[in-house]
């Protein structure tokens, strides 16, 4: 099960607002588990539990590379969270086995070392998480993404659709220059709202996103599509 | 920003300390408030500052490093995966999907909570608190509640940055804290 990257369709204009995401739909289960026959409160619980059966890491022609399915096997799906019928993607428990998580840095830090990345932006709050580490191993400089009135000093904001209502990003002014590459950075990409908008943070002053990563995607949200066309790489995608 | 006197002169603090900016009057008039986003610019002075961490707290034993929301996501990490460590995010109320401990800190005006997942730490592990910057302790007494509560030996806590005149660290119910530079 080798990383997944796949390319989006052609690149939307810088001018046109991104369209807003269509409501998440219901999640249920996998349909494997209704077939056991098991009464609810047990489905649920080997849900909880079975922190790999809603998370397949990515096929890919040529082999796998060995330290997907552990990466995979640690990410805890959490039913309900945070609200009914949303299975969250829980990366916690993959931060608590140093190995899944030495590894899902490593593959990262080897897709990018050669590529002449010049800033990591990492989106707040576990971009924090995966962000510097890879910043840090290639060399080069971590940029926070936040949320409105976080960072001290002046910024620029960019405005991003959410389900309902919009949210704001912001960057610090005078962190990334023109003809920086840059790499966005966040666990995971659902709708791409929040990508996207870090994107076009990063090209409003003049970088160049070479690419988003993300440990998880929900590729039934097409998310890949919202990116303006920069490409997207992912470890692992979730049913 | 004062490099702390009692500490070696290791030459990398100076360009840790100078690469952090200090901007006037935020959040709110009167505070300066320190901005490590400059310090995250600089490669060379953040890895620096990761080093200075993870040559201290290497060889220790230490299985856990609990990083308090935001900016101890950023520095907490790093430390954990140099030093073999699983990391553990402290968080803001109703971030974390599982089920949680809280423990409920004071603010200058009202009070606040932080949460960390049941199951993260097992009893008898020892443990790290990780955070930007340590001003009144507040945050810091309560990720070391938390970890206490699980049954954690929290061995200490390392910050970037003190403000000694706010004297946090006599809220560290006795715990040690390992800082790389003061500021007044």
């Amino acid at each position: 099960m080798f990383p997944f990257s796949s390319s989006a369709s052609a690149p939307l204009a810088h001018s046109l607002r991104l369209p807003s995401p269509s409501p998440l739909p219901p999640r249920t289960p996998p349909s494997h588990l209704y077939r056991l026959g098991l009464p609810n409160f047990r489905r649920r619980l080997l849900l909880l539990r079975s922190v790999s059966t809603a998370v397949r890491a990515m096929a890919s022609e040529g082999g796998e590379d060995p330290r997907l399915p552990r990466i995979a096997s640690t990410i805890r799906v959490i039913p309900d969270f945070p609200k009914p019928g949303i299975m969250f993607q829980d990366i916690t428990t993959l931060l608590l086995d140093h190995e899944a998580f030495r590894h899902t840095i490593d593959m990262f830090v080897e897709r990018y070392r050669d590529k002449r990345i010049t800033v990591v932006a990492g989106i707040e709050a576990r971009g924090f998480i995966f962000g510097p580490p890879i910043a840090l191993a290639i060399g080069c400089k971590f940029v926070p993404m936040r949320k409105p009135k976080k960072l001290p000093g002046e910024v620029i904001s960019e405005e991003y659709s959410l389900e309902y209502g919009t949210d704001i990003m912001e960057m610090h002014v005078g962190a990334v220059q023109p003809g920086d590459r840059a790499l966005v950075i966040d666990d995971l990409i659902a709708t791409g709202g929040t990508l996207a908008a870090a994107i076009r943070l990063l090209e409003r002053v003049g970088a160049e996103v070479v690419e988003c990563a993300c440990v998880i995607e929900l590729p039934e949200l097409q998310g890949y599509q919202r990116l303006g066309g920069k490409p997207l790489f992912v470890l692992v995608k979730a049913a | 920003m004062a490099v702390c006197e009692d500490k070696e002169q290791d030459p990398r603090i100076r360009r840790i300390a100078s690469s952090i900016r200090v901007v006037p009057d935020f959040p709110k008039k009167g505070i300066m408030f320190q901005d490590i986003t400059t310090l995250l610019l600089d490669p060379k002075a953040f890895k620096d500052t990761a080093d200075l961490f993870v040559e201290r707290y290497t060889g220790k034993g230490i299985s856990v490093v609990a990083g308090v929301e935001a900016r101890g996501f950023i520095f907490g990490p790093p430390i954990a995966l140099a030093i073999g460590a699983k990391f553990i995010p402290l968080r803001k109320p109703r971030k974390l999907p599982g089920e949680v401990i809280s423990e409920n800190y004071v603010l200058e005006y009202g009070t606040d909570c932080l949460q960390m997942h049941v199951d993260a730490v097992q009893p008898g592990e020892r443990a790290l608190v990780v955070d930007d910057l340590i001003a009144t302790g507040g945050t810091l007494c309560a990720a070391i509640s938390l970890l206490e509560r699980a049954g954690a030996e929290v061995v200490e806590c390392a910050c970037v940055i003190e403000l000694p005149e706010l004297k946090g660290r006599e809220k560290l119910n006795g715990k040690p804290l390992y800082i790389l530079m003061e500021s007044h």
